[in-house]
């Protein structure tokens, strides 16, 4: 018989109108990586989250080293060594990156805490592992992929020996993202072992042992993965085939939509422009992908297009209307739709129910307003029609709580909203992030949709997969300039990653003013 | 023990029944940190005279009902600086400048009152609006100095509570019609600017009692209906979404602040316009630099009343009850300085409770749950469920 660090047996979590784990049993080896997939909202996140006890389960039981546990709250979960970074972070914004890690444990001597301490184990664990960080750094000023390292420290601190990483990589850049995997390897190497949600079959197929599969709240299995592939996967999750290749037509670009004329952001972090004299003209019919890695001025880009941020410099016109001042409603009503970088803090309103979340950009148009009031009939209806439309699963339907949706589901009610909205421009940044892979088969399809129907796409993924399958021309971005203006039929994934390190660049054609 | 068990859990389901629609978990909390503050205040008082700390209690718990009357029209002022606080939190602004608001509302009413000279029936109305334009006024600068030069609402609050109140007060001392030296108060008010009574012998509750609760109602069906309501929520909620969905941020600010000051204003002039029970004079008021109590009290029915208006109505009869009651217990010796410590505490020791409410149901939860599943597998189903409607009731027990 085999010996199990954790067992979750006949798991069973209900919440108000779901059940999100329907008796499943999970066992996990001493040293082994064992992923965790299925769709959104599967209950992924609740069943790990029982595990680290945030929540109590209704039915089945924990053990460890084969002895029955009660894990009542995270402090439980620590002093049985399990550790977990979130889907969301769950760091002080404005504390530091070492007061983040030690809090709750800091050492302390007669009341004191012991910071020199503290700090030169945080430092030494750092260097181990190649997690980089700046000890003083406050949190809501570094980058996610900081931040991220940050709960990964916070574990190891604690000396966590079961690691729990809930969609680690979906916020990460392609770099990033195989740094992560190598220290889970290694971390695996030393005994720890590790339980990996993600959506992406490759990191599956890369770095796990064995992977159990949910469906729906249910169990599918385990498979071990060298016996298995990513087609089989797939087949398991989501109980059809999913076609990693999108169907899309030539494009047939028509006017000319958005034009970005010598446009320059300034930047939040340091003195220099993010974005500097950047042009570029966006046609109906066209999806084009700005490509890059993270932190070379899209997000800058994109905040001076939607609204967000105020450029200081250059124009910006759409459909040849010129709107570098205006408001961000103006905008929307001119034809913008925008689904944005970071979901929680722009996209949704998280206390607000699912069908209010709907109508973010819209409640104040005829169809759900009439003298002030709000027509909830009329908004119930049409959050029930784009729930159906974009398969957005949850609890309660309309009148769940959007902060109690799983991640996946978040987002899909947000492109929902977005694509649904009449525009002539859809900016979409990182649209697919955190979605599974049959979700992500059809917001690709939705933004090949959108395009045929006539509409300009902006694109921002640090997906090179993505970049590559779903663009019409792709935009390299580098430190705040445009660097190459490419056709993803013409150019392979090595000479893109060479424009986006800084390696190669295009002289661009000038483009002379719009008229 | 086993039926004070029973007894609690059928009053819970009766509760469940009225608060179908409002939020139940906030209900509970309400009634739980009321229950903690009470509690609290009785140690106080068995402290402070043990022999008649009962009979003391009995007076704070209870004396309100013997005087409904005085319960409603204390209750006024209160209930509109609690909307006041409570709607401005909606939006995620603390305005604690209810009181300079309060005064200010107080001192374009009295104005009013002696300065204009109309008829009957309308005088008062005009009065009223009066005050609420004065406190409107004082809202607007706070809101403004946050919406176009960020200045923290708080900070710009508590200043002009200072400069309203100093303002009013030499104001009131300047004006020889307003202002009688002798008794070092405000003259009376001509009739014709005073609020109806509501005709209670016996007690000065007036018609500013229904129009509060009314303004209470219909801020209810702001919130809750309108798209002004729906982007002050969102503006409150996460206001970096609501910027992105170009909802005017600067403007509601402004708006919030203005309507937040209104009711604020309101409260000064219910109180000062209430009538009086003795022909030929009315309420006065007395400049003596000092700010209105009524102003931070606001902030406590607020807090007590989740913010939301219909539990700030309730919020506000309760406390005016206590403060009513608490009047009594000098028929058992204690000092009015005592017991108005002792309902300062119930007051704030509640909405503090209220804060703290979650991280005490859970704590309990977790207790029982823990104890629970040790001895009996058979009530863990139950107690569940009741866990899953994430009410905290089990503190009675
Ligand atoms: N606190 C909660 N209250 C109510 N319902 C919840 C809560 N947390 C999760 N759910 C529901 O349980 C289901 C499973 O959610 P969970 O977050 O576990 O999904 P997931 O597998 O992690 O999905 P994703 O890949 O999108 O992150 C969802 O339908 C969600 O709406
Ligand atoms: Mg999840």
């Amino acid at each position: 018989m085999e010996k199990y660090i954790i067992e979750m047996i006949n798991i069973t979590k209900v919440f108000p109108g779901i059940v999100a784990n329907d008796n499943i049993t999970l066992r996990l080896k001493k040293g082994e990586i064992h992923a965790l997939l299925g769709e959104n909202g599967a209950g992924k996140s609740t069943l790990m989250s029982v595990l680290f006890g945030l929540y109590q389960p209704d039915g089945g039981e924990i053990r460890k080293n084969g002895e029955v546990v009660h894990i009542n709250n995270p402090n439980d979960a620590n002093d049985l060594g399990i550790g977990m970074v979130h889907q969301h972070f769950k760091l002080v914004e404005i504390f530091t990156v070492l007061d983040n890690i030690i809090l709750g444990v800091e050492p302390s001597k007669m009341g004191f805490i012991q910071k020199k301490e503290a700090r030169e184990k945080v430092l030494k664990l750092s260097e181990k592992y190649g997690l980089k960080i700046d000890p003083d750094a406050v949190i809501e000023d570094i980058t996610v992929g900081m931040q991220q390292r940050v709960e990964i420290l916070k574990m190891l601190y604690r000396e966590n020996e079961i690691l729990i990483f809930d969609e680690p990589t979906a916020v990460l850049t392609p770099q990033e993202i195989s740094e992560l995997l190598q220290t889970m390897r290694n971390f695996a190497n030393e005994g720890k072992s590790i339980l990996f949600i993600t959506h992406k079959l490759n990191e599956i197929m890369a770095v796990a042992d064995r992977c159990t599969v949910l469906r729906k709240g249910k169990l599918v299995g385990t498979v071990d993965v060298k016996d298995t592939t990513k087609e089989e996967l797939s087949r398991m999750m989501v109980g059809r085939d999913v076609s990693f290749r999108v169907e899309k037509k030539e494009k047939k670009p028509g006017e000319v939509v958005l034009s970005v004329r010598n446009l320059s952001v300034p930047s939040k972090t340091h003195k220099k422009d993010a974005v500097k004299n950047v042009s570029f003209d966006i046609r109906s019919g066209e999806i084009v992908c700005i490509a890059g890695i993270d932190g070379n001025g899209q997000t800058e880009l994109v905040g001076a297009i939607t609204g967000l941020e105020k450029a200081s410099g250059g124009r910006i016109f759409l459909n040849g209307k010129d709107i570098t001042k205006a408001t961000i409603r103006k905008r929307s009503i001119e034809g913008i739709s925008h689904i944005p970088e970071d979901r929680h803090k722009h996209g949704l309103v998280l206390d607000y129910k699912l069908e209010e979340n709907l109508v973010l950009q819209r409640y104040w148009q005829p169809e759900f307003q009439s003298k002030g009031f709000i027509k909830f009939d009329a908004v119930r209806k049409y959050a029930n029609k784009l729930i159906d439309k974009f398969d957005i699963r949850s609890g309660q339907g309309p009148i769940t709580i959007a902060r109690s949706m799983s991640g996946g589901n978040q987002q899909k009610a947000i492109i929902a909203r977005e694509i649904d909205k009449k525009h002539d421009l859809l900016v979409a940044v990182q649209p697919t992030r955190g979605l599974d892979v049959g979700a992500i088969e059809y917001v690709h399809k939705q933004l090949v949709e959108t395009r045929d129907a006539g509409k300009a796409v902006l694109l921002v993924s640090f997906e090179l997969d993505e970049v590559m399958n779903v663009s019409d021309r792709i935009l390299v971005m580098y430190e705040g300039e445009i660097v190459g203006d490419l056709d993803p039929k013409k150019v392979t994934v090595q000479e893109l990653g060479l424009y986006m390190s800084g390696a190669k660049r295009d002289q661009l054609k000038e483009i002379n003013d719009a008229g | 023990m086993q039926d004070k068990n029973d007894f609690t859990r059928n009053k819970r389901f009766s509760f469940k029944q009225i608060a179908a629609k409002l939020n139940f978990s906030s209900l509970t909390s309400a009634l739980l940190a009321i229950l903690l503050g009470l509690i609290f205040g009785f140690f106080v008082m068995l402290f402070a005279m043990p022999a008649n700390a009962l009979a003391g209690f009995r007076y704070i718990a209870f004396g309100g009902f013997s005087r409904l009357g005085d319960v409603f029209y204390f209750a006024t002022p209160i209930l509109m600086t609690g909307l006041s606080v409570g709607f401005a939190f909606k939006m995620g602004l603390f305005n604690i400048g209810a009181s300079g608001q309060y005064t200010m509302g107080m001192f374009f009413a009295l104005y009013a009152g002696f300065m204009w000279d109309l008829p009957n029936g309308i005088h008062w109305i005009a009065a009223v609006l009066a005050g609420m334009v004065g406190g409107m006024l004082w809202g607007f600068i706070p809101g403004f100095f946050k919406a176009l030069l960020n200045v923290n609402e708080v900070i710009t609050s508590i200043m002009f509570n200072y400069i309203g109140m100093y303002l009013v007060d030499m104001w009131v001392r300047g004006s020889s019609t307003m202002y009688n030296s002798t008794i070092t108060r405000t003259n009376y008010l001509p009739q014709s600017a005073q609020i109806p009574s509501l005709g209670i012998t016996g007690s000065n509750v007036n018609y500013g009692i229904v129009l509060a609760i009314l303004i209470g109602i219909i801020l209810h069906i702001v919130l809750q209906k309108t798209t002004f309501g729906y982007e002050l929520k969102a503006t409150g909620y996460n206001k970096h979404a609501a910027e992105y969905a170009g909802m005017k941020g600067k403007t509601n600010i402004i708006i919030t602040m203005m309507i937040a000051g209104a009711l604020s204003g309101l409260g000064g002039a219910f109180m000062i316009l209430a009538p009086s029970g003795i022909p030929g004079s009315s309420m006065t008021y007395e400049p003596v630099n000092i700010i209105a109590a009524n102003g931070f009290n606001g902030i406590a029915v607020a807090l007590l009343g989740n913010s939301n208006p219909i539990g700030i109505i309730f919020s506000a009869l309760f406390i005016s009850h206590l403060q009513r009651g608490g009047t009594l217990t000098n028929l058992v010796g204690y000092k009015p300085e005592i017991i108005d410590v002792v309902i300062a505490i119930i007051i704030y020791f509640s909405a503090f409770a209220m804060i703290m409410n979650a991280a005490i149901g859970e704590f309990i939860k977790k207790r029982i749950k823990k104890t629970d599943s040790d001895i009996i597998e058979d009530t863990t189903e139950e107690l569940n469920v009741t866990d899953a409607s994430n009410n905290n009731s089990k503190e009675a027990e």
